[in-house]
């Protein structure tokens, strides 16, 4: 239902000199969806993404969130708007503890800089948020261990637990599954499963079996542009895709 | 260290600070008055670097323009009131740290040690070339600050006592200041901007605002100490200014170990006394006036062999002796 | 202002932004390539002063030559220098933090300034230029202007001309271009890295040397010169952009007219010029004019 589109490129376009990294796309992201972008190497997702969250500017198009046009807002400010989003590689803070990595995030929705005589941890809410994303990302156990000494896939688990820690509505997540085992991916997909609920997810993946058992919608990039947008067996049947993409794998 | 044992250590340095003035004479007592000024420099600059994770390479402005402004706005013929030259000489510090900062924030890494230590000699050659700052002979205070409440006179700065006594209260209120301030959520904001920035912005954190809130905090705390510093002596000049004291202080946050507000402590000490160490004639005769090679090759070794400074120590040795423990 | 005084001025300028150029194309060439930032670059610049002093009477008594000899004796000098220091104290300074680097090679300067001290002392020296170069010649009717300072703007262009050409058209300019943007790659191709960048320091170090000796009969031989041109180094590859040999002569350029005009036409202010305009640069160019990759 088109009340329940969260976040929604439209036209978007970005220019690097005589370079276009993505042309003229368009994508919409609903409540109670995974959308999966893929594409090979060079075809533009990351910087698609980039422009969803607010780290690149587009050339041209336009970024709603939540019903607004957000296509000039920073990325902070999309961020305490409702958007969140994880990064392939981790940007976990490695010497704090899991805890305080989750309540940190946390803070960014209570910010209150001005009182200096406070202590941070006093701040009830934050501590609430920190524990209850901590938990749903899995690590309710793993609390007050240092970040940096956690296990790859327990850091990409971290890497979530902080986007939710600040209660977004929309989850960029670009390859949450980048470095994992069989054993952590399973785990990460259930996780995925369960957050698509209340959530609005882009989910950016090279990992082609996951992104066919929890995508709802794929949209296939080459060289910038959307070759498809369908379901996964729309796309799987697709001729321009079997021929561009997965005919390469 | 544990959280109880830091405070101890802590509390014992005031307490050895408010009682040195029983068994030191006039040059001690000058000598530690002016290593508590750097401590509260040095202190101002962990703020920035080992806090927020800005080298800053200009530091030196805010200490000399707190130092040039106490002397400046005292009237020339009585003593002005602390009341409002204090503050004013600090917020002259804040007011240029907000412009420098404004500038240079939006510079990264490299770039931005470059460009803090080009406008902190760009304030040098203010008060160099110009005659506002009284040119490269500096300028003489003719009247030390008080403090007039009711017609009370609570403080008079014209003696060593009370200034090391007032510097002394500073320093304790500074750094009590500080340990709260990194504590609070601003505190715990510039300790992730350093961990990570991007995940600060991803998640909603404007991290502009902080980091020039932050050096405009640094630097007024700079000016204060350099108020203190121009009061004390009752003369400035440009040197105040100058980057091998801005390269000073980076030196006492570094030797003393980053991230930790009693590095500051340490590292200032620390400092001050290799400076006398290689200055002394006793020790070295005629080559003292060289003891700029002392203090270069100390600076080389510590930052090689140092790297967690002087409070990194105790870890160091506990490390070795479990390891020779668990050898045996 | 009359026309033969512009002009003079402008010579000056050229004279001046040129010179910086030599220096601060070294020290972008060093942190560019090798990610080092090193503050005793300046101090190059003054040990290339004083060596123009020092070793005069030397190179006049043992080789019979005059200044040329001298400058060919500094050369081979300094980039012995460059290659030992670089062995023995800014290899280890590549994987370290900018804090580091900083406070090290800061401690550098400290140990030169005072080995210059111990060895040659403090006082100022004049250094004359030699006969050949030491006339003038005429700018109109009544100005004239020392061929001295021709001859440094001759030598400083030559020399940038002579860095284009190695490291657009030879095997080891591609050599170091690639290093700067990619250390690992270049090594796993093969090329020997260390010997690279003592070569790109050794270079580095040769060139402030040598800016230092040229300079010396032209900008007199004092013991803070080397901090002086290091801060105005940092200003050139801020508003040029670091890494880029490009920004570093437009901006060497640009210093060079704001300062040379600005001592003409605003004496007290000079010094605070160059300085406001970084400032302006920066707020519509945070990165410089031509920022590298």
């Amino acid at each position: 239902m088109s009340q329940d589109i969260l976040l929604r490129g439209i036209g978007i376009t970005r220019r690097w000199g005589g370079l276009v990294a993505v042309d003229q796309v368009s994508i919409a992201l609903t409540r109670g969806e995974v959308h999966a972008v893929i594409g090979t190497n060079g075809a533009g997702k990351s910087t698609l993404i980039n422009i969803l969250s607010g780290e690149t500017p587009p050339s041209a198009g336009q970024v709603e969130l939540l019903g607004q046009d957000v296509t000039r807002w920073s990325q902070p400010r999309r961020a305490r708007a409702g958007l969140g989003r994880s990064y392939q590689r981790n940007t976990i803070y490695p010497g704090f503890t899991v805890f305080e990595n989750c309540r940190l995030a946390a803070q960014a929705r209570h910010q209150q800089p001005w009182a200096w005589w406070q202590s941070a941890q006093a701040c009830e809410a934050s501590q609430a948020a920190a524990h209850s994303s901590a938990q749903r990302a899995g690590l309710g156990d793993a609390l007050d261990r240092v970040a940096g000494a956690l296990s790859h896939g327990q850091k990409r688990q971290l890497e979530i637990a902080m986007c939710l820690a600040t209660a977004p509505e929309v989850l960029l997540l670009d390859e949450p599954l980048a470095g994992m085992g069989a054993e952590e991916t399973e785990r990460m997909l259930a996780l995925l499963a369960e957050l698509k609920a209340s959530h609005a997810m882009l989910l950016v993946e090279h990992d082609m079996d996951a992104v066919f058992r929890i995508a709802d919608l794929i949209t296939v990039m080459v060289n910038g542009t959307v070759i498809a947008t369908g379901t996964p067996d729309v796309v799987r049947n697709h001729a321009e895709v079997q021929i561009a993409y997965l005919g390469q794998q | 260290m544990t959280d109880r044992s830091r405070i101890v250590f802590v509390a014992l340095c005031g307490l050895a600070l408010a009682a040195y003035p029983l068994a030191a004479g006039a040059f001690g007592l000058d000598l530690v008055t002016k290593i508590m000024v750097y401590a509260i420099f040095a202190l101002s600059l962990e703020l920035l670097v080992g806090a927020t994770g800005l080298v800053c390479f200009g530091h030196a402005a805010f200490f000399g323009i707190g130092a040039y402004a106490a002397l400046l706005l005292s009237p020339s013929s009585d003593a002005a009131s602390l009341l409002w030259l204090l503050p004013a000489s600090v917020g002259a510090a804040a007011l240029f740290a907000l412009m420098m900062g404004a500038l240079s924030l939006r510079t990264q890494g490299v770039y931005f040690i470059m460009v803090t230590l080009a406008f902190a000699q760009m304030a040098y050659y203010v008060v160099h070339d110009t005659p506002l700052g009284g040119g490269s002979d500096g300028i003489y205070l003719s009247a030390k600050p008080v403090l007039v409440i009711a017609g009370l006179r609570l403080i008079d700065l014209d003696q060593a006592l009370p200034i090391y006594f007032f510097t002394l209260a500073c320093l304790v209120a500074v750094f009590g200041f500080l340990a709260l301030l990194l504590r609070s959520r601003f505190g715990r904001a510039l300790a992730g901007i350093k961990a990570n920035e991007q995940r600060m912005r991803a998640t909603g954190f404007s991290t502009y605002p902080y980091k020039l809130a932050a050096f405009v905090i640094s630097g007024g705390i700079a000016g204060l100490a350099g108020f203190l510093f121009g009061v004390k002596d009752g003369y400035v000049n440009p040197e105040l200014m100058s980057w091998h004291l801005s390269g000073a202080v980076l030196i006492m946050i570094i030797l003393g170990g980053l991230g930790h507000l009693r590095g500051a402590l340490i590292g200032a000490f620390a400092f001050a006394l290799l400076q006398e160490f290689f200055k002394s004639e006793l020790i070295f005769g005629g080559f003292a006036k060289h003891w700029h090679l002392g203090l270069g090759l100390t600076i080389i070794a510590s930052v090689a062999l140092l790297p967690h400074g002087l409070v990194g120590l105790p870890a160091r040795w506990r490390a070795r002796r479990q390891g020779r423990k668990a050898a045996l | 202002m009359d026309f033969s005084t512009f002009l003079i001025q402008c010579l000056n300028s050229l004279q001046y932004g040129l010179l910086l150029f030599l220096v601060a194309s070294g020290l972008t060439l060093i942190f560019g390539i090798m990610g080092v930032i090193n503050l005793a670059h300046g101090s190059f610049y003054m040990i290339g002063a004083y060596m123009a002093f020092a070793l005069a009477p030397v190179v006049g008594s043992t080789l019979g030559g005059g200044f040329f000899a001298t400058l060919g004796v500094g050369v081979v000098l300094a980039v012995m220098l460059g290659y030992g220091l670089e062995w023995a104290f800014f290899s280890f300074l590549y994987e370290r933090e900018h804090l580091q680097q900083v406070l090290m090679t800061y401690g550098l300067i400290l140990v030169f300034e005072e080995l210059r001290s111990l060895m040659v002392g403090d006082d100022v020296h004049g250094v004359a230029p030699p006969p050949l170069l030491a006339g003038t010649i005429a700018l109109g009717e009544m100005m004239t202007y020392p061929v001295y300072r021709l001859f440094i703007s001759g030598v400083c262009l030559a020399l940038a001309l002579g860095m284009y050409l190695v490291l657009t058209r030879t095997r080891l300019g591609m050599m170091i271009r690639a290093g700067s943007s990619n250390r690992e790659m270049v090594q796993s191709l093969g090329v020997d890295i260390k010997f690279l960048y003592r070569v790109v320091f050794a270079a580095g170090l040769g060139l402030a040397v040598l800016a230092g000796m040229v300079a010396a009969p032209v900008s007199s031989v004092y013991p803070g010169m080397g901090n002086q041109v290091l801060i105005i180094c940092f200003v050139v590859v801020v508003i040029g952009g670091i890494g880029s040999i490009r920004g570093a002569l437009l901006a060497s350029l640009l210093i060079g007219v704001v300062d040379t005009f600005g001592k003409v036409i605003l004496p007290q202010a000079a010094g605070v010029l160059v300085y406001l305009m970084m400032a302006l640069i920066l707020l519509c160019k945070p990165k410089g004019l031509f920022a590298a990759g």
